[in-house]
C-alpha cells in the first residue's frame, strides 16, 4: 500500500487518509455578490489536472488533521506535503520533498 | 429473452491455415497460422475531413457508424491516441441496463438498450449480447424504499422492472446468500430482466468494421495535441501525425476529456478517477445473471468464457495513471464473498483500472459547446459502456444537425449553471 507522509505523524498507510479534492478553493468573500455562473464555478467546477496537483487530505484514522499535498495525478507520487495555510508550492521537481519518518525522528 | 450466443467472430478456417506442411528450411514461426483477416484498414490520415472524432473507443466508433448510417456523413476520421478501443472500452465490466430513476436518464439508456437488442443483426457481427437480467440488491429499509420508488419510476417510463423479495432473489440467482445471518442481509432486489452483458471487444470491433466499410478512416496511434480555433469556430486539430483540418470536431475522450477541452479553453465540471475491476480464473457457469449491490459496493457477473467479472466504486483521489490502490480491491472482494460465499476458493486472475470522468450529478454531458462546430461527449463516469449505441446515435444526430437529439438535450454543459441537474448519484442503482 502506498505510504502518505502526514506532516504530523510521518508515513502512514494510504487507507488511514481521506481525500478532500482540490486545495486553495476559498469560500466566496461576498456570497451575495455572486451570479449563477460564479456560484457554478465555486460549487461544481474544479481543476482536473493531469500532473502535479495541489489537493487536500485528512489523516482520518490518525491525528485527524487536514493538510495539503502536491501530488502527481499520473504517477500518484506525493511531491510535497504542506500546511493548509501555506501557499501553493512550485509545481516543478524542485518542490520540497515530503518528510520521511527518518526526517521526522531526526528533527525531534 | 435472447439466449446467449457463443459463436465467436469469423476467423479463417483452421483447415486452410493450420495444415500447411512446414517447409524443410522453415524458420521459427513459419508453421503458425496466418494473421486473421483485418477488420478495418489502417489508413494514413488525410489532410481534411468533414468530421473528426477524437477518441477511438466505443462512443467514438459508434458515433462514426451512426454518422454514416443515419446521416450519410462518411468523410469522417476517428483519431485514437493508442489502439482502437484500448481505453475504457477494454476495461469496463460490460453491464448493460436502463433502470435509472429520472426520466432524462431513462430516455437515453432505454434508447440504448433497445439498440443493443438488435445490434448484432445491425452490425452483422457477433457481440455476445446476453439479456441475463440484473439484480440491484437492497440491504436496508431505506434501500427498499429507494428501490421500490425506482421500480415504479421505471414502470411509468415503460422499462421492465420489478421488486423481488429475498426468496425470489434466490430463485433468479441461487448462489446469492440471502441468509439473514450476515452483516448486510439481502432484503430484496430490483430486477430488470432485459438487462445483461455483451463482449466489449466484439462490440468495438463490430462498430469499427462497419464504420470502415462506409469509408470512415480509423486512425490509431494518432494523439490530438491541439485544437485550431479561429473566430470562435473550430477549424481542425493538431496531432502527432500532423495537422488535420475539420468542418466539425467531436470530442469523445472519456477520462481525458478535461485535457482535450482545455485545448479549446473550455473548463469542464469533471474529475478523473481510477476505476478498478478484476476477473477470476475460468469457472464452470455458476452465476446466471448480473448482481449489483450499492451498499456493500460490488457488482458481479460471469463472462461467457467463464471468468467472474467484478467491479466496485472509484478510487477516491483524482488519477490519470490507469491504476488504483489494492485496498480498494480488497474491500470489494470482502463484499463479494459476503454475498457469494461460493466464491471463497476462486482465484483472482487479473486486475486493472481505467480512468473515468465523473460529473457532479453523475450524469453525462453530451452536446454543443461555446465553440462553434465543436461538440462534447463526456462525463459518463462509471457507466458509459451500456450507453455505447444510444449515445453514438444521439451524438451523431447532434453533430450532423447542429442540434441535440431529444434524448441528449437534457445533458447540457450549462445545466451546472442553470441548476437543471439530473442527479443520478445513488438513484442510479449503483455506487459511484
Amino acid at each position: 500500500m502506498q505510504l502518505i507522509a502526514c506532516p504530523w505523524c510521518g508515513e502512514r498507510e494510504e487507507n488511514e487518509f481521506h481525500y478532500g479534492g482540490q486545495a486553495h478553493v476559498a469560500y466566496p468573500q461576498d456570497p451575495y455578490a455572486l451570479d449563477d455562473e460564479q456560484w457554478a464555478e465555486y460549487v461544481f467546477f474544479r481543476d482536473n489536472t493531469k500532473g502535479p496537483f495541489a489537493e487536500r487530505w485528512v489523516h482520518a484514522a490518525g491525528c485527524r488533521r487536514w493538510f495539503n499535498a502536491l501530488r502527481d495525478t499520473v504517477t500518484h507520487e506525493f511531491l510535497a506535503v504542506y500546511d493548509v495555510r501555506a501557499k501553493h508550492p512550485p509545481t516543478t521537481s524542485a518542490a520540497p520533498a515530503a518528510p520521511r519518518r527518518k526526517d521526522q525522528e531526526a528533527s525531534r | 429473452m435472447t439466449l446467449p450466443r457463443d459463436n465467436a467472430p469469423a476467423r479463417p478456417s483452421p483447415a486452410t491455415t493450420l495444415n500447411r506442411a512446414p517447409h524443410p528450411d522453415a524458420g521459427p514461426g513459419d508453421a503458425l497460422p496466418d494473421h486473421p483477416d483485418f477488420l478495418w484498414r489502417n489508413p494514413e490520415p488525410k489532410r481534411s475531413y468533414d468530421v473528426v472524432i477524437v477518441g477511438g473507443g466505443g462512443h467514438g466508433l459508434a458515433t462514426a457508424y451512426y454518422l454514416a448510417k443515419n446521416h450519410g456523413i462518411t468523410n469522417v476520421a476517428v483519431l485514437e491516441k493508442g489502439w482502437l478501443a484500448g481505453g475504457n472500452m477494454a476495461r469496463n465490466t460490460t453491464i448493460i441496463r436502463s433502470n435509472y430513476l429520472w426520466d432524462e436518464s431513462s430516455g437515453i439508456y432505454e434508447h440504448s438498450l433497445k439498440l443493443w437488442e438488435t445490434l448484432e443483426e445491425d452490425l452483422d457481427y457477433p457481440i455476445l449480447f446476453s439479456q441475463r437480467g440484473v439484480l440491484n440488491l437492497a440491504h436496508s429499509l431505506q434501500d427498499i424504499r429507494d428501490s421500490k420508488r425506482r421500480v415504479h419510476a421505471n414502470q411509468l417510463n415503460g422499462i421492465d422492472a420489478e421488486w423481488l423479495e429475498p426468496d425470489e432473489v434466490a430463485k433468479v440467482c441461487p448462489i446469492v446468500n440471502v441468509s439473514p445471518d450476515v452483516r448486510y442481509p439481502v432484503l430484496g432486489a430490483t430486477y430488470q430482466p432485459r438487462a445483461g452483458i455483451a463482449k466489449h471487444d466484439y462490440v468495438a470491433w463490430g462498430f469499427a468494421r462497419r464504420a470502415d466499410v462506409y469509408g470512415i478512416d480509423l486512425i490509431q496511434d494518432c494523439e490530438v495535441t491541439g485544437l485550431d480555433i479561429q473566430g470562435g469556430r473550430i477549424r481542425g486539430v493538431r496531432t502527432t501525425r500532423g495537422p488535420i483540418a475539420a468542418g466539425k470536431v467531436a470530442l469523445a475522450g472519456a477520462g481525458h476529456s478535461s485535457v482535450l477541452a482545455s485545448m479549446a479553453g473550455l473548463r469542464l465540471p469533471l474529475q478523473s478517477h481510477p476505476l478498478q475491476a478484476l476477473v477470476s480464473e475460468l469457472l464452470e457457469p455458476v452465476h446466471p445473471t448480473v448482481v449489483m449491490s450499492n451498499a456493500v459496493h460490488v457488482y458481479v457477473s460471469q463472462a461467457h468464457k467463464g471468468e467472474l467479472v467484478m467491479g466496485a466504486g472509484i478510487d477516491s483521489y483524482n488519477g490519470y495513471g490507469q491504476r488504483g490502490a489494492f485496498h480498494i480491491l480488497e474491500r470489494q472482494m470482502a463484499a463479494a464473498l459476503e454475498l457469494f460465499p461460493v466464491f471463497a476458493r476462486a482465484h483472482m486472475l487479473r486486475t486493472w483500472a481505467g480512468i473515468v470522468d465523473v460529473t457532479p450529478d453523475a450524469s453525462p454531458i453530451v452536446g454543443l459547446t461555446p465553440v462553434e462546430d465543436l461538440y462534447l461527449n463526456c462525463g459518463w463516469g462509471t457507466g458509459g459502456f451500456k450507453a455505447t449505441p444510444g449515445v453514438g446515435w444521439c451524438y451523431a444526430h447532434t453533430i450532423a444537425t447542429g442540434q441535440p437529439h431529444p434524448y441528449n438535450a437534457p445533458f447540457t454543459l450549462d445545466r451546472f449553471t442553470t441548476g437543471a441537474l439530473v442527479d443520478e448519484h445513488g438513484a442510479a442503482a449503483v455506487a459511484h
